[in-house]
C-alpha cells in the first residue's frame, strides 16, 4: 500500500486514518440512510401529509440521503485536502442542475406556447 | 477531521508546487471520481427526459397503475444493504484481510444479483402486460432510465467478479487495491442514482 502525503489531497472513498473510524462512518451512514429511506416510503403512502406537499418532502428526503451517501460512503467533504474532489462535485451538480431544470423549463414553456389540436384542425379547414 | 491540522502543517513546510506529483492512488481515485461525475450527468439527462415525458402515457397505463411500492422497497433495501457490505469489504481490502474481504464482497454480489433479478422480473411482467418500452413516451423514458441503471449494476457485478479473481490470483497488490477502491466508489455512486430513481420514478408516480 502506498503512503501518501496528506497535503496532496486524498482520493474520494479512502480515509487513510485508521479502519475503525471508517467502519463507524459506514454504520452511521447506513443508519441515516435507513431512516431517510423509510421516511420517503412513509411520506409517499401516508394520508397524514398534505397532498401537494408530498413531492417537496420527497425531494428534501432524497437530497438529504444523497448527502448522507456522499459524506459517509464516498467520504467527500469540503476539507482543505479535498479541494479537487469537492470542486469537481460542485461542477457536476451545476451541470446536472442546468440539464434537469433547463429541460423542464424549456419543455413546459413549449407546451404552454403550443397551439392546441382543436385550433390546428380549424386552421387546416 | 484529524488530518486537516497535519496537512496544513506539512503544506506550510513544503509548498504545494514543490511536492512533486501526487501518489498514483490519489490520481487514480480522482480520475475515477471525475468519470463518476460524468456518469451522473448521463443519468441527469435521462432523468430530465423522464421528467418531461412522464405525463405522455398515450392513453396507456400510468406510473401509479404500474408500480408496486412494496417491490420497490425490497429492491431499495437490497441495494442499500449491498452498499454497506461493499464499504465493509473495502475496509477489509485496506486491512488486506482476504477472508473478510471475500465474505463482504460475496454478500455484495448476492445482494446486487437479487436486486437485478427483482428488476428483471418487474420489466418482464410489464412487457407481458403490454406496457413495454414501445407503448408510450412515458414507458420509453422509464425503460431508458431504469434500464441504464440496471445495466450499470450488471456491469458492476461483472467487475466485482473480475476483482475477486484478481485478489485470488494476484493478492493485494497496490494495483489491485486501487481497482477495488474504484469499484467501491462505482457501487456507492450507483446507490446514489437509485435514490433519485425510487424518489422520482416510483414514489413520485401519479
Amino acid at each position: 500500500m502506498q503512503s501518501q502525503s496528506p497535503a496532496q489531497g486524498h482520493a474520494p472513498g479512502i480515509n487513510p486514518h485508521g479502519a475503525d473510524h471508517h467502519a463507524r462512518s459506514y454504520l452511521v451512514g447506513l443508519g441515516y440512510a435507513i431512516v431517510l429511506t423509510l421516511a420517503s416510503f412513509w411520506a409517499a403512502s401516508t394520508p397524514l401529509v398534505y397532498g401537494p406537499a408530498v413531492p417537496v418532502l420527497l425531494g428534501v428526503l432524497a437530497i438529504a440521503q444523497m448527502g448522507v451517501h456522499l459524506a459517509f460512503f464516498l467520504h467527500i467533504s469540503s476539507a482543505p485536502d479535498q479541494t479537487n474532489n469537492f470542486l469537481a462535485l460542485i461542477f457536476g451538480l451545476f451541470v446536472t442542475g442546468l440539464v434537469v431544470f433547463g429541460s423542464l423549463a424549456i419543455m413546459s414553456h413549449l407546451n404552454h406556447a403550443m397551439v392546441s389540436m382543436d385550433q390546428l384542425m380549424k386552421m387546416q379547414r | 477531521m484529524s488530518a486537516t491540522g497535519e496537512s496544513l502543517e506539512l503544506g506550510s513546510a513544503v509548498p504545494l508546487s514543490q511536492q512533486g506529483p501526487a501518489p498514483t492512488r490519489v490520481v487514480a481515485g480522482f480520475g475515477f471520481w471525475l468519470f463518476l461525475l460524468s456518469d451522473i450527468i448521463l443519468f441527469a439527462v435521462l432523468f430530465a427526459g423522464y421528467a418531461v415525458l412522464s405525463g405522455a402515457t398515450a392513453e396507456g397505463p400510468t406510473g401509479a397503475e404500474l408500480f408496486d411500492k412494496r417491490h420497490v422497497f425490497l429492491e431499495t433495501a437490497c441495494l442499500l444493504a449491498s452498499s454497506a457490505t461493499c464499504g465493509f469489504g473495502t475496509l477489509a481490502v485496506l486491512r488486506t484481510d482476504s477472508r473478510a474481504m471475500f465474505f463482504w464482497m460475496f454478500t455484495t454480489f448476492v445482494l446486487g444479483a437479487l436486486f437485478l433479478s427483482m428488476e428483471a422480473k418487474e420489466f418482464a411482467s410489464m412487457v407481458a402486460a403490454g406496457a413495454g418500452p414501445s407503448h408510450s413516451a412515458f414507458l420509453s423514458a422509464f425503460f431508458a432510465l431504469v434500464g441504464t441503471h440496471g445495466l450499470h449494476v450488471s456491469l458492476g457485478l461483472v467487475w466485482l467478479v473480475i476483482m475477486l479473481l484478481q485478489v485470488a490470483t494476484l493478492g493485494f497488490q497496490p494495483m489491485v487495491a486501487r481497482r477495488f477502491f474504484c469499484f467501491g466508489l462505482f457501487w456507492h455512486a450507483l446507490d446514489i442514482v437509485w435514490i433519485g430513481v425510487f424518489t422520482i420514478v416510483y414514489l413520485g408516480a401519479h
